[in-house]
């Protein structure tokens, strides 16, 4: 299948008190038709950035995108005049946000925010539009859409406002959905039910996804490909598998071996990354994680390591020790 | 380990919360946040407390903290009844109950030091009278959690996140506690952070001898910590045993369905896992449903579920359940 979204050499930059903070560094990633690509790590990493430079929902004038190509289709996003973007965004590309309650508009009915962009985009006549919102809540799994339709947010419980946001997401059949942590704030057994219809509508309606995430778990049961993000910049990339069985990033070795898990044995001992993630406003000149690296040598301080293949189906590591690392992994 | 009378001993605690409602305010309901609690831990033991938001974990440990007054029920620490203590009396139980939650960002004065908000209980409850010693009792607890002499002198939005919780539990130390209620400790903290603050809990525990309730959601960093768990749902424990038994081998519906939605780092185990998803959603515990509070969304329910109201029985030693089918 061929790439729908390639992201070349992408920096977004914000102007904060302590300086210019470069929140995304030159990161390169894609996604293919109808496949689930994820971006992990954690807070301040730039993954939410990365989602947002794509939609060129980064506000000025703090922000800004200062270099790289977004090709979607073809096409460079961020060459496109602002009303070519407006027929974009939730049209073709749709976003799920992690808070519902704050990306839903509370003043408006459920049946208006559903019609809104139907109408915009696709011009629906509102009868037409108000059918098509009833259809698309039964299809995320909201029973009673004609008495729902009439309600607004505050009348949904948490998890049946993430439904919403999926429907809305899908309401003009995007090609492609950039869910930012979409399943966060809820509990585990409404996540689980969330993930099973992202899971299930993908598959039916061939749509893409971009997952934004910091939960492995989630990212285990659910993507095709995973990028790690570490401080601004893709550090690790794979097929899942690939990447849960073989780690070659010190980075995404310890992430994985920090969570406890239920499918092992109770461990003495958890193994912590020590440290902070570094300051973005005083990057070190050589590989940002080696202050926090076990496989650190002395040349991490100095040269910043660039992206590397390192195993099949397109593995590569940003680490000088890559294959140091898998040689540990292979002894244990 | 486990020796003699419980540290503390919750029984058939309730707290209701009146919602008042409508146009006029009238007394539209009262929502069962704890319904007929009841456990013991033990000195140095950890107990965890599970559950989805709104099944009651969060008041539980505030009815214990003394921070909520519960409806009925008793709460017990080190054997005497907290409802029956006098004013003064029980500013001295709550030194030894202490609390570490969330949020430090939201639980640390932001116009204070570091250094000031572990100073200030010492002062006031007079454990280190001494200004210069309480000067030297800073510095020490900065150690015990991990932080350096210089964080004494930062303010709270000048650290991380990591940090600020270590200055949370540096706090609670302060005041020389028996038990600490966590909650949701890590919960707000990046992963590779949660780790690090979870062996600091651990080896605090060893070192200074506390009993700990531990509430969270996390399924998998509950049963790394705690030697026994209780798990809540709308207000009930539906379930309490040793770690090792509530996980291998689950005797409520509930339990397993939450322990199978919790997702694994692991793609090939995860495509050859079967998931058991809970239809609907937890019912408003305004209106909980009849009989076992989780009939609705049981998958293995039967009519006389609907009827009756199960006990928290003990189906093998140690190892209790409400269920009538466990």
């Amino acid at each position: 299948m061929g790439a729908l979204l390639e992201v070349e050499n992408l920096t977004t930059e914000f102007v904060t008190r302590g300086g210019v903070v470069r929140a995304v560094d030159g990161v390169s990633w894609d996604v293919r038709e109808g496949e689930t690509v994820a971006l992990v790590g954690e807070s301040g990493c730039g993954k939410s950035v990365s989602a947002l430079s794509v939609m060129r929902l980064i506000a000025a004038p703090a922000g800004r995108i200062v270099g790289g190509r977004v090709r979607f289709k073809g096409r460079d996003l961020l060459a496109l005049s602002d009303e070519e973007m407006r027929r974009i965004r939730g049209r073709e590309i749709a976003m799920i946000f992690q808070e519902p309650m704050t990306s839903l508009n509370p003043v408006l009915s459920i049946a208006r925010q559903l019609t809104e962009g139907l109408e915009i985009h696709l011009g629906t006549t509102a009868a037409e539009a108000r059918r098509r919102a009833a259809e698309l809540l039964a299809t995320v799994g909201i029973p009673d859409s004609e008495r729902r339709l009439r309600q607004y947010p505050h009348q949904f419980s948490g998890g049946m406002r993430q439904r919403m946001m999926i429907a809305m997401a899908l309401a003009c059949n995007p090609s492609l959905i950039l869910a930012d942590e979409p399943t966060t704030a809820l509990d585990v057994t409404i996540q689980a039910q969330i993930l099973e219809l992202m899971k299930a509508l993908s598959r039916r309606l061939g749509v893409a996804m971009l997952i934004i995430t910091h939960n492995l778990g989630v990212v285990a049961r659910y993507a095709d490909r995973v990028n790690v993000m570490y401080a601004g910049r893709i550090v690790e990339r794979g097929t899942a598998r690939e990447l849960y069985a073989h780690p070659r990033h010190p980075y995404t070795l310890g992430l994985l071996r920090s969570v406890p898990r239920l499918d092992e044995p109770r461990r003495a001992r958890l193994d912590p990354i020590e440290g902070q993630p570094p300051d973005l406003t005083r990057l070190p000149a050589g590989c940002a994680f080696a202050t926090r690296c076990a496989f650190r040598v002395e040349r991490c301080a100095r040269e910043r390591p660039g992206l590397v293949a390192v195993g099949g189906g397109g593995h590569v590591s940003a680490c000088w020790e890559a294959e140091r690392l898998d040689r540990a992994l292979a002894m244990r | 380990m486990i020796d003699g009378r419980p540290l503390l001993e919750v029984r058939n605690l309730v707290k209701h919360f009146y919602v008042s409602g409508g146009l006029f305010g009238g007394r539209e309901g009262v929502v069962r946040a704890v319904d007929d609690v009841s456990f013991a831990i033990h000195r140095g033991e950890t107990l965890g407390l599970v559950g989805e938001s709104g099944c009651g974990k969060t008041t539980t440990g505030r009815c214990i903290l003394q921070l909520e007054r519960p409806t009925r029920g008793q709460i017990l620490f080190e054997d005497r009844d907290l409802a029956t203590l006098g004013p003064e009396e029980l500013r001295a139980v709550r030194r030894r109950m202490q609390v570490i939650f969330q949020d430090p960002y939201s639980s640390l004065n932001p116009r204070m030091t570091v250094g000031q908000i572990i100073t200030e209980p010492l002062a006031v409850h007079r454990i280190v009278p001494d200004p210069v010693k309480r000067e030297a009792r800073v510095q020490e607890l900065l150690g015990h959690v991990g932080l350096l002499p210089q964080h004494a002198r930062r303010y709270p939005h000048q650290l991380s996140g990591g940090q600020r919780q270590r200055v949370g539990i540096a706090r609670a130390l302060a005041m020389e506690p028996a038990l600490i209620v966590c909650d949701e400790p890590v919960s707000a903290l990046d992963v590779s952070i949660q780790a690090q603050i979870i062996n600091l809990l651990e080896d605090l525990q060893r070192e200074f001898g506390l009993t700990y309730l531990f509430v969270a959601h996390d399924l998998s960093v509950v049963r790394h910590i705690s030697d026994r768990v209780a798990v809540m749902y709308l207000g009930r424990i539906v379930e309490l045993a040793d770690r090792k038994a509530l996980y291998d081998d689950p005797l409520h519906p509930y339990t397993r369905a939450l322990l199978s939605a919790v997702p694994i780092p692991d793609p090939e185990l995860e495509a050859r896992r079967e998931h058991i998803v809970l239809g609907g959603e937890v019912p408003s515990p305004l209106h909980p449903p009849s009989g076992c509070v989780f009939h609705p969304r049981c998958p293995i329910a039967i009519d006389r579920c609907r009827a009756v109201v199960p006990e928290l029985r003990e189906i093998k030693p140690g190892h209790w359940a409400a269920c009538i089918l466990a």
